[in-house]
């Protein structure tokens, strides 16, 4: 796929017409073929040195996530103990990314991490349906950060996308970001109920116009999460949006990758669309939390020679 | 079944497959075998399975363990007879398999497959018997009423006997599932088809998949990885190379690994009593304190 012309992103969001317009406009995506990119850079063979950094990085891109109603500070702490040194063992592992929850347990994982290197990330916004009033997304974000949260996870109102009041969903998403403050924004679209990957451009185009530091897949809780062609299109979206503007911006994906293989794959589609810039902690994420515990599993097997279980780490 | 050549019907040169998680899977190394008969002719390829072929079959194992474990022994019992009774429906393939790659009379290999039928039956009675033989009330000084359960270790690997492929087989690997355990199975080198054979019978049986896996391929190459994977909780060595036999109790050594030796004298005759001494290989015994009185 050919960059886009440099769209007059300005004009872009002027009014609902000229949005609609600028969406429109967008190329269309022909699902068949990037199903077939994706599954052609997915069967490439990864060899040791590569797989050893691979998992490396994939380690330190992952926003280690809990969002259960049961959650507790305990196992906050514990989260917290793993995202710092996930394999206790190895001081030569790094640390995740982040760790991802919800608003009101931002303050306790904010006790347990201090000022290091670990993000808190919050879902904010009536996280994950986003069906609440704006005032009350407002105070949830501004919670979210008064307790200290670096990154906030904001879901989109899919009702409004869908129904066409693209406006609306844009102001929104300017409307948190400027209550997020210094925080990133992080938007999930919810791609499993945009239905078509067209839907998917035209959201993540919204999301990158509206400010977004990153698009997100999924909230995890709706399937399907992250798939393969949806993290095509994501690229190719925050790519063509950096070749217009020169900004780069982040994907996170985000729900139903639990697998080191699987990683593997996807930032194999990361340096292959989006580009080498993108293999980092900054511009790239994994929302995940059984995903940490494969990949520890395939580093030990890659260090001591023998396949480990999971017995041998802790549950989180 | 090796097909007689004639002049109207070429022969069907099967190359058969693995059985790993309740499907059948080529090996991931795209490799096979060339399974000799007994008198030398070719009988069929077989699937060389590799470490990731072993690996992904003990992760199906892992996956089978939690139901299979806590089902009620009475219902285990009901699954492993209806195997036999599905044995007992395919003897004649059995009995087949068993002259050609052992070499053997029809009627040896009549009253082998009879017997494995039996063994089958056997063990799938013994599933709800096994907490009152391995397991009991314990006297002690104390207030407390104090009873041992045993429970199944986990994910077995099996070395399968290179003799008698099946009813060496069928008597390794049945009291490993009679008592809960999952597991994976290394077929006889050089005597693969009864196994195959014994893996489309679990294949259509209520036997969930994942719960016994069945590997062909080259022993001295899948033994160690199964004896060093970190996630296998037992080994049964029946089979293996007593050359290798010490470097594989030294690999399953690193987790503590429960091991199941090779028979002191070589491999042992599977036709008389089997005993209950491989029901209980393959049991951990969780002791219980209950209060009583206070």
């Amino acid at each position: 796929m050919t960059a886009l012309v440099t769209p007059p992103l300005a004009d872009a969001v002027r009014d609902e017409t000229s949005l609609r317009r600028f969406l429109a406009g967008l190329p269309g995506v022909d699902q068949v073929g990037a199903e077939g990119r994706a599954a052609g850079l997915f069967t490439r063979s990864i060899k040791k040195d590569a797989k050893l950094w691979a998992l490396d990085t994939a380690i330190s891109m992952i926003d280690l996530t809990t969002l259960e109603g049961a959650d507790t500070p305990g196992k906050i702490r514990s989260l917290c103990a793993k995202g710092l040194r996930p394999d206790p063992a190895d001081p030569s592992c790094p640390p995740v990314a982040a760790i991802c929850v919800y608003p009101d347990l931002v303050a306790e994982c904010r006790e347990h991490l201090g000022g290091g290197t670990v993000k808190i990330a919050s879902v904010a916004t009536a996280f994950p349906s986003g069906r609440a009033s704006m005032s009350t997304k407002l105070a949830d974000v501004g919670e979210a950060v008064a307790a200290g949260a670096d990154e906030i996870d904001m879901v989109i109102d899919r009702g409004a996308f869908l129904s066409g009041r693209y406006l609306q969903t844009y102001e929104e998403i300017v409307a948190i970001k400027e209550a997020s403050g210094a925080a990133h924004l992080k938007v999930i679209l919810e791609t499993g109920e945009l239905s078509t990957l067209d839907n998917v451009r035209r959201a993540s185009w919204l999301a990158l116009l509206a400010g977004a530091d990153f698009i997100k897949t999924s909230t995890g809780k709706v399937q399907p999460a992250a798939t393969p062609p949806v993290a095509v299109v994501m690229l190719e979206a925050v790519r063509d949006f950096a070749l217009s503007t020169g900004q780069h911006r982040g994907v996170k994906l985000a729900g139903g990758i639990r697998a080191a293989k699987d990683a593997i794959r996807y930032l194999v589609l990361v340096k292959e669309i989006a580009g080498d810039e993108w293999l980092t902690a900054d511009l790239f994420r994994f929302g995940a939390s059984g995903l940490l515990n494969d990949l520890l599993m395939q580093r030990t097997t890659q260090q001591t020679g023998v396949y480990s279980g999971p017995d041998y780490f802790t549950v989180d | 079944m090796p097909e007689r050549v004639t002049a109207s019907r070429a022969p069907v040169r099967k190359t058969y497959k693995l059985y790993i998680g309740g499907a059948f899977p080529r090996s991931e190394s795209a490799r096979s075998y060339v399974v000799d008969s007994a008198r030398g002719g070719f009988l069929a390829n077989a699937a060389q399975a590799s470490r990731k072929d072993a690996r992904d079959a003990v992760v199906a194992a892992r996956k089978a363990f939690g139901k299979w474990s806590q089902a009620t022994a009475y219902n285990r019992g009901q699954v492993l007879y209806r195997i036999a009774e599905m044995l007992e429906g395919r003897r004649a393939e059995f009995i087949d398999a068993v002259v050609a790659g052992e070499g053997v009379s029809a009627r040896t290999a009549r009253s082998t497959v009879d017997r494995a039928i039996d063994r089958w039956v056997w063990y799938a009675g013994w599933t709800d018997k096994i907490a009152q033989v391995f397991g009991g009330t314990n006297p002690v000084a104390g207030p407390y009423f104090d009873f041992s359960v045993p429970e199944p270790t986990g994910v077995v690997a099996v070395v399968a006997p290179q003799r008698s492929s099946l009813l060496g087989l069928v008597s390794v690997v049945a009291p490993v599932v009679a008592s809960g355990n999952t597991t994976v199975v290394v077929a006889s080198e050089r005597r693969p088809l009864p196994a195959i054979a014994l893996a489309e019978v679990l294949a259509t049986s209520d036997l969930p998949g994942g719960v016994i896996n069945l590997l062909t391929g080259i022993t001295t190459e899948l033994a160690p990885w199964l004896a060093s994977h970190m996630d296998v909780n037992a080994i049964d060595l029946t089979g293996a190379d007593p050359k290798q036999s010490t470097d594989l109790e030294r690999r399953s050594a690193d987790n503590i690994k429960r091991v199941l030796r090779a028979p002191a004298g070589g491999e042992p005759s599977w036709t008389g009593d089997p005993g209950v001494s491989r029901l209980g290989a393959f049991l951990e015994t969780k002791t219980v304190w209950h209060p009583m009185g206070i």
